[in-house]
């Protein structure tokens, strides 16, 4: 195992996300922070508790599953495009690191950035909106893991991409609407039976629900359902990169 | 001893049919510098570009120091350094930073000393927190190399080092290469500027159409180099040549009105003053001569027209 690469690695993803840092951090956090000011403390006095769940507090964990489903896909997607981009993913296949280590490398550096984010927000939250955690454990389990899992996506999608474009398609025309559908804003149960149906069809559904159980133990699916898919979704991942790599796709020549 | 990359059998098919490699076979002795010529789409990048590992081969089989490319591309690797054709480069890292990075991907822990000195040798020492974007395009050329070299690789590629790069950092490329010949570092570079290869190599080998047509010392290329014609245009056209100069092997061309004069540059005696005395001698009256020097540049264009 090259450790000194993948360090190498994290560590210059890392300083770009340093140098970038009104982009990488400052955004997302006041993008969603928003949310809290705006349904949270302003509208949320007006909304009915959800089980028990002042509304403002209840959309924060869809809240922070949209920013770190959005900006896992986004952060590791560009980071190896843009190497793809103008070329310099040459010093990656001449040096003598493996595949898997690439990814631990990209993948970690992206998940970690996303989790900085989900904090930060978190914290965030708690200054607008009446905040508590029950299970501490499952929610940074949840937060680990689906980071570490949709920058795996990002990862693939960065490769797949054939132009900047398609790097915003996915996080913005996908994983956004989903996660407004998915039950962010609203406890699926509201909805007509027929829609509740259609709506487990949204992968996300399970995400958010399992989050959110973490939080409050109100879910809209099992939580032990909600760590399956998470799971899921996480060894689909791994398959596709595992076959980029097998393949060279995209990659090598 | 043992080659230090030995390629047998090489051969690479694209996925859109073109076959740029057709089963390459060559080999690189330790501490050579080797130039690879050849024009464009021969097949020089693709060659360089499966040995360090970014192009998958077809079939054949590539060592480097003894190590598959494929089944020990760790110790292969490692061994290997590249510096490709264009500047591929992050622009937003200081110099420090990006060499730093590049040793770090070899593996090897961080070592301040050598990448100052690694620096100093392609004299960026003084630029090392400047950020890529504010270098001029010779100084990012230097910081590829810089890149190359930093994780102390035995092999260097150069991949059209000095292509159109004016003619100062041509020379200055060509002190650092010679530098590190004299560390021990084997240098494989392509190039079609044919005067490059005539400065630097001790071997040279011409690729063409994805076929290595001829691999030579470079001292022998020189001798064939060394060929010149003297060319003496005669007053009065001539019928035959006078048997007082048949020891010269005069060629008569252009009607008659011209002596042709093949002679080696390198002899001891070139025989011109010889000629010019006995022509003289025998009564041919000349108005002008002149001397024609097949180039290396003709050479290598004669072979890969398959003339040679």
């Amino acid at each position: 195992m090259n450790w000194r690469a993948i360090w190498s690695i994290y560590v210059f993803e890392m300083t770009r996300a340093g140098r970038t840092l009104i982009q990488s951090i400052v955004a997302p956090v006041i993008s969603t922070a928003l949310y809290f000011v705006v349904f949270g403390a302003a509208m949320g006095t007006r909304i009915a508790q959800i089980e028990g769940v002042h509304y403002g507090a209840f959309i924060v964990p869809g809240l922070i599953m949209l920013m770190l489903l959005t900006q896992s896909v986004t952060n590791a997607a560009f980071a190896i495009y843009f190497q793809k981009f103008i070329g310099t993913i040459y010093e990656l296949l001449s040096a003598p690191i493996s595949p898997f280590e690439i990814v631990v490398g990209y993948v970690g550096a992206a998940a970690t950035k996303s989790i900085i984010l989900g904090f930060v927000i978190l914290i965030t939250a708690f200054f607008f909106v009446p905040m508590r955690i029950d299970h501490p454990v499952w929610m940074l389990g949840f937060l680990i893991l689906t980071a570490i899992t949709f920058s795996l996506l990002g990862f693939i999608i960065g490769i797949w991409a054939g132009g900047f474009e398609q790097l915003q398609f996915v996080p913005m025309l996908v994983i956004t609407p989903l996660t407004f559908l998915g039950g962010t804003f609203y406890s699926i149960s509201v909805l007509p039976p027929a829609w509740q149906t259609v709506t487990l069809f949204n992968p996300l559904v399970y995400l958010i629900s399992g989050f959110r159980w973490s939080f409050f133990e109100i879910a809209d699916v099992h939580v032990g359902v909600s760590l399956g898919m998470t799971a899921l979704f996480l060894v689909a991942c791994l398959a596709g990169i595992w076959w980029i790599f097998r393949t060279g796709y995209r990659l090598k020549t | 001893m043992p080659p230090i990359i030995s390629i047998a059998g090489l051969e690479k098919r694209y996925a859109s049919g073109l076959q740029a490699l057709k089963r390459v076979d060559l080999e690189i002795r330790k501490g050579e510098i080797f130039a690879l010529l050849g024009p464009n789409g021969a097949g020089k990048t693709t060659l360089i570009n499966i040995v360090c590992g970014i192009v998958t081969p077809s079939a054949g089989k590539v060592t480097v120091g003894g190590h598959d490319i494929q089944s020990d591309y760790r110790a292969a690797r490692s061994l290997v350094g590249l510096v490709p054709q264009e500047l591929l480069i992050t622009p937003f890292e200081t110099v420090w930073q990006t060499t730093r990075f590049s040793r770090g991907l070899f593996g090897k822990p961080g070592d301040a000393g050598y990448l100052e000195k690694v620096l100093k040798d392609v004299a960026l020492w003084d630029r090392r927190k400047s950020k890529i974007v504010t270098l001029s395009g010779g100084m990012k050329r230097r910081v590829m190399i810089a890149k190359a070299l930093v994780h102390e690789p035995q092999v260097l590629f150069l991949d059209e080092p000095t292509a159109g790069v004016d003619v100062e950092l041509r020379q200055e490329m060509w002190h650092v290469v010679r530098k590190l010949r004299d560390s021990g570092v084997t240098i494989i570079l392509t190039t079609h500027y044919i005067e490059e290869a005539e400065l630097m190599a001790d071997r040279v080998g011409v690729i063409n159409r994805g076929e290595i047509v001829l691999v030579e010392e470079k001292a022998v290329l020189m001798h064939k180099l060394g060929k010149k014609q003297l060319t003496v245009q005669l007053a009065q056209p001539l019928a035959e040549i006078p048997a007082r100069l048949a020891s010269y092997k005069l060629g008569l061309g252009h009607g008659g009105r011209e002596l042709v004069y093949t002679y080696d540059t390198q002899a001891e005696h070139t025989g011109i003053a010889g000629l010019l005395h006995d022509l003289a001698a025998a009564g041919v009256e000349f108005k002008d001569i002149q001397t024609t020097q097949s180039s290396l540049e003709e050479i290598f264009v004669d072979i890969i027209k398959g003339k040679r």
